[in-house]
């Protein structure tokens, strides 16, 4: 199952857990689960179907293009980070 | 070989042609003429000049605004006000991001900072613009100002805008406030980590507020017509940006406007997002579709574009007896300017970037005051927290009497190590940069004389990949135009054209890049984030492999065969097994046999950026009459990944050094208590110049980011990070005062001095 | 207000990159507005408008000047050389060639400011040391380089023209 690491913030809401196993093919459809067992999770991260925008998805070290609709393997390590550009 | 993993990889050097040499850059002939066509130079026929209304006032109600006896006045065409701004009702935190957008293009009911843009105005010439401007009437009512951050954060303080809740990702606090947001990272047992400690030490940092200082300034031209489309000759560092800004404040499609970017005297981050450019439209349609031209005067660049936050930093660092880290905390508190938006996301991650911490916790605070909004500069938010970091390691390693590179050797972070963000690192090149600066002549130098010292700090970045696309087109002669989205701000357009010349196995004088408008070439972001040879490079290697296999087409078409009976190797097409041969330039003379010319495009998101380790080692003298610090020596060592151009890769180290200098030095806004800024000018806001930095030396480490076809990590930013925290540390080796504010002029130098000695 | 008479424009004749030129401006325009807007000479840039960053650097009857610190009507009679009269009709300066070569240019805003300070220095003394060169190229602001790589121009220029120097005092 892929493993979601928890952003320090939304910790209150897993029981302080860091990272959490959660099945799911897409990260749309992982978050869905992991709703299901850690309620609010989804309201802090999603805003209407998307992500915060100023939140970007690293998938197995690199920042997904395709954000919720990004496909997990059954070993993927997804993490939140702040979206970034430069200057 | 070595048990330690990172050395166990090996990578073959490949032997590349075009790669790693250093050729005269395409647009150089053009620039050492004067033919170069900058943002201000764009002359179009019956051109009117654009001025802008500033707020005298740092905090203050727009009572009213009367511009009769400005539009009166003969010659002039056009005024605007934000009532002539379109409303934006789209709700959401999005919704608010515009509409800070449009406020800060034109304040609408309160004016938040000294400078604000108020009014503008188009006349037939620059003078008479100025004129209007005197003309027109505005009545404010002054406001109490919060200035920087602390005073913005108590519970009296004046508030800044009065919708804002303090976001914690996701969570919105209930009050009215003007901290922003607050964002954390954390990991381990930090109370444990202390616990640990034989060593703890904690100290507390300010930083000034800096501005990019590029030194052309903000420049527009547009033309409305009266069907709708609207054309823009800028100077930026993103056209697609300035495009999606210009829609969003004028609430205009996006079709609707062609960006078309000049060549850009600097950014650094500082010309991301757009001033000028909806004014001047705005301005034309107004008066009837002329062309409307605007160029800031210095005076404005410094008081009204993004400077990067001023700062308040707290870093506490834990050690035990060998100097291995236990723990690290740090708070970032930065200032936003007038709007959300301070690079906390660049500072919090770099902090503690270069080490490995097992139990850490880094909280950010994004809180706005009463100065110009906060804009990008080079590796955003960093330069000032690494400066508070790295100066706590070097007291951590002075008091334990360690070897400050040994220290770093210790703790430093290697490939799978996680970053404060918890993200693992690809393989870096951080302990190969530590190595060549142990191994430098310069680490083991005599300083030469009294009150000099010598100081080391080092640098993580995170570099940023994203979404590009260019468009080749292959010419009858043999050469290839090369059409990017990418601005080029310091030589890309060389850096991109090696790229695909090496792809195409053909010499680099073949390719011809060229910039493209935001109508040329499908959507690519702005030249930022050390992005444009990595993410366009990518594309550029894509597009250059698409190519061969057209081509390969197209001789199997001359040879009766299938495409996959042809090979490419070396800029040579060839019939398997057959001696048919075809060089790139034979081929591309017989394409009109084939049927059709040929072209073809590439769009992507690179996600791979490979992140940046930098090594500073500075020597300073401090005159003890005077404070005064003068940079004696000074070298740059940094993974660079491949080198695409090594000369452009030490003309950004050397540029990113000499940028530092003048954060550590030189630079900081100074206001009055009232809020009005005292030293908007460049006699005032001092740049360093040619006699204020030393010779540079750089040192390029080249570990390749796995992650890109050619090796490439991003270069342009990273080198700005270590110099405030390396001099910092030299000053401290030298006079035995350490530092905690920036910039370290000659007068807190000599205070800092004079106190330890009472 | 709104009759606000404007000062007449006054007739300005001088020499500029070799030509003669001869142009109507106000009283108030400066050496850099008319440069750039009336003739059409970009070469010269606009940086901070207050003498502080040298972009706008051009020789004046051979001395180096801000041109936006001086008048238009000042340089009646006056022979001005800007980037644009450099380069001999075919190619280009020892100073432009090695700024290239040297890769002095990075966005190219302040070269030609710090071109024709470098040949103001060059025409007082051919030999100059780093910190002479230095020195003279402090009035010319540059964010991208740190400098370097356009001493190092300066100095190849410098050399690369005492050379030609060279060979022709030895031609009979």
């Amino acid at each position: 199952m892929p493993v979601i690491w928890i952003p320090a913030l939304l910790r209150d809401l897993t029981g302080g857990a860091e990272q959490v196993r959660t099945p799911g093919g897409t990260l749309r459809q992982a978050l869905d689960a992991l709703e299901a067992r850690h309620p609010g999770l989804h309201a802090r991260l999603i805003t209407g179907d998307q992500l915060r925008p100023d939140v970007a998805v690293v998938v197995d070290g690199l920042v997904s293009p395709l954000r919720v609709r990004q496909p997990l393997n059954e070993d993927s390590e997804v993490h939140f980070i702040s979206a970034s550009s430069g200057g | 070989m070595s048990a330690d993993p990172q050395d166990s990889v090996q990578e073959a050097a490949p032997a590349y042609r075009v790669i790693g040499t250093r050729p005269i850059r395409q647009d150089g002939l053009d620039k050492v003429t004067g033919r170069a066509v900058f943002g201000a130079d764009v002359r179009l026929p019956e051109t009117l000049y654009g001025a802008v209304l500033r707020s005298p006032h740092a905090h203050a109600r727009l009572l009213s605004i009367d511009t009769r006896q400005a539009e009166a006045l003969p010659g002039v065409k056009a005024v605007v006000t934000a009532a002539d701004l379109p409303a934006i009702t789209l709700e959401g935190d999005w919704g608010d991001n515009l509409r800070y957008q449009s406020q800060n293009t034109l304040a609408a009911d309160k004016v938040l900072y000294y400078g604000h843009a108020v009014a503008a105005v188009a006349a037939v010439s620059p003078h008479i613009a100025s004129e209007a401007l005197r003309s027109i009437q505005v009545v404010y009512d002054p406001l109490p100002a919060a200035l920087d951050v602390r005073q913005a954060m108590r519970e009296d303080a004046p508030i800044l805008l009065d919708t804002l809740r303090t976001d914690s990702l996701g969570q919105r606090g209930n009050q009215p406030t003007n901290v922003a947001s607050h964002a954390r990272f954390e990991r381990g047992d930090l109370e444990q980590g202390f616990a640990q400690a034989a060593l703890v030490v904690e100290r507390e940092f300010e930083t000034a507020t800096v501005h990019p200082g590029y030194i052309e300034p903000q420049n527009a031209s547009a033309i409305y017509q009266s069907n709708g489309q609207v054309t823009i000759w800028c100077s930026t560092q993103a056209a697609f940006g300035i495009r999606d800004d210009v829609a969003n404040v004028l609430q205009i499609p996006v079709g609707q406007i062609c960006v078309i970017p000049t060549e850009i005297g600097g950014g650094f981050g500082g010309k991301n997002s757009a001033y000028l450019e909806p004014l001047a439209a705005l301005l034309s349609k107004k008066s009837g579709g002329r062309p409307v031209k605007m160029a800031m005067n210095y005076s404005e660049v410094l008081a009204a574009t993004g400077p990067t936050s001023a700062s308040y930093i707290h870093v506490k660092v834990g050690v035990d007896r060998d100097g291995l880290i236990t723990a690290a905390q740090a708070t970032l508190v930065y200032a936003a300017g007038a709007y959300p938006g301070s690079p906390l996301w660049g500072g919090m991650p770099a902090i503690f970037g270069a080490y490995r911490v097992d139990n850490l916790r880094v909280d950010g605070y994004d809180v706005v005051v009463n100065r110009p909004r906060s804009g990008s500069l080079r590796a955003p938010g960093a330069a000032n927290a690494v400066f508070a970091s790295e100066t706590v390691m070097d007291e951590i390693c002075e008091k334990l009497g360690m070897d400050v590179l040994e220290f770093r050797r210790l703790n430093g972070v290697r490939q799978g190590d996680r970053r404060s963000d918890g993200v693992p690192l690809p393989r870096i090149g951080f302990h190969e940069a530590l190595q060549a600066a142990r191994q430098h002549p310069h680490y083991t130098a005599p300083l030469g004389g009294p009150h000099r010292g010598r100081g080391v700090a080092c640098a993580y970045w995170g570099n940023h990949g994203g979404k590009s696309s260019a468009t080749a087109s292959v010419h009858a002669d043999g050469s290839v135009s090369l059409l990017e989205g990418s601005v080029d701000v310091s030589g890309t357009r060389t850096s991109l054209a090696m790229q695909l010349a090496e792809t195409l196995g053909i010499p680099l004088e073949a390719i011809h890049p060229r910039v493209a408008d935001t109508n040329a070439v499908a959507y690519t972001e702005g030249s930022y984030g050390s992005r444009t040879t990595f993410a366009t490079g990518w594309v550029v290697y894509e597009l250059g492999q698409k190519l061969i296999a057209l081509l390969s087409e197209r001789a199997a078409i001359l040879w009766e065969t299938s495409p996959d009976q042809v090979q490419f190797a070396e800029g040579v097409f060839s019939h398997k097994g057959g001696e048919k041969r075809l060089a790139f330039k034979e081929l591309a003379a017989r394409l009109d046999e084939t049927g059709s010319p040929l072209m073809a495009s590439v769009s992507l998101a690179a996600g791979g950026a490979g992140p940046a380790f930098a090594v500073h080692l500075v020597d300073v003298e401090v005159d003890p009459e005077t404070g005064k610090v003068q940079i004696l020596r000074y070298t740059a060592v940094q993974d660079a990944g491949q080198a695409i151009h090594p000369g452009l890769v030490e003309g950004q180290i050397q540029g990113g050094v000499a940028q530092g200098i003048g954060w550590a030095l030189h630079e900081g806004y100074v206001y009055d208590e009232a809020g009005r800024l005292l030293n908007a000018n460049l006699l005032d806001y001092r740049l360093p110049t040619c006699l204020d930095v030393p010779a540079i030396e750089p040192v390029i480490v080249e570990m390749p980011n796995p992650r890109h076809p050619y090796g490439v990590r991003g270069v342009g930013e990273i080198p700005i990070i270590p110099p405030p925290a390396a001099i910092a540390n030299a000053i401290a080796r030298a006079v035995g005062v350490r530092l905690t504010q920036l910039p370290m002029s000659p007068g807190r130098v000599l205070a800092a001095r004079l106190a330890r000695d009472a | 207000m709104n009759s606000k008479p404007y000062a007449k424009k006054v007739q300005v004749q001088a020499q500029i990159n070799g030509e003669p030129v001869e142009f109507l401006c106000e009283p108030r325009q400066t050496l850099l507005e008319v440069l750039r807007e009336s003739l059409g000479l970009t070469g010269a840039k606009e940086g901070c408008s207050n003498g502080n960053c040298g972009a706008c650097s051009v020789l004046l009857d051979g001395v180096l000047v801000n041109a936006c610190l001086v008048l238009a009507v000042e340089i009646q009679d006056k022979r001005v050389l800007t980037i644009e009269g450099l380069a001999p009709r075919e190619g280009l300066h020892p100073l432009q060639e090695e700024f290239l070569r040297q890769g002095a240019v990075q966005c190219g805003f302040c070269t030609p400011g710090m071109i024709l300070s470098a040949k103001a220095l060059l025409d007082h003394n051919p030999h100059p040391g780093e910190s002479e060169i230095r020195r003279w190229l402090a009035g010319n602001l540059c964010r991208c380089t740190g400098y370097e790589k356009i001493v190092r121009a300066v100095q190849a220029a410098a050399e690369r023209l005492s050379q030609q120097e060279a060979a022709v005092e030895v031609k009979p």
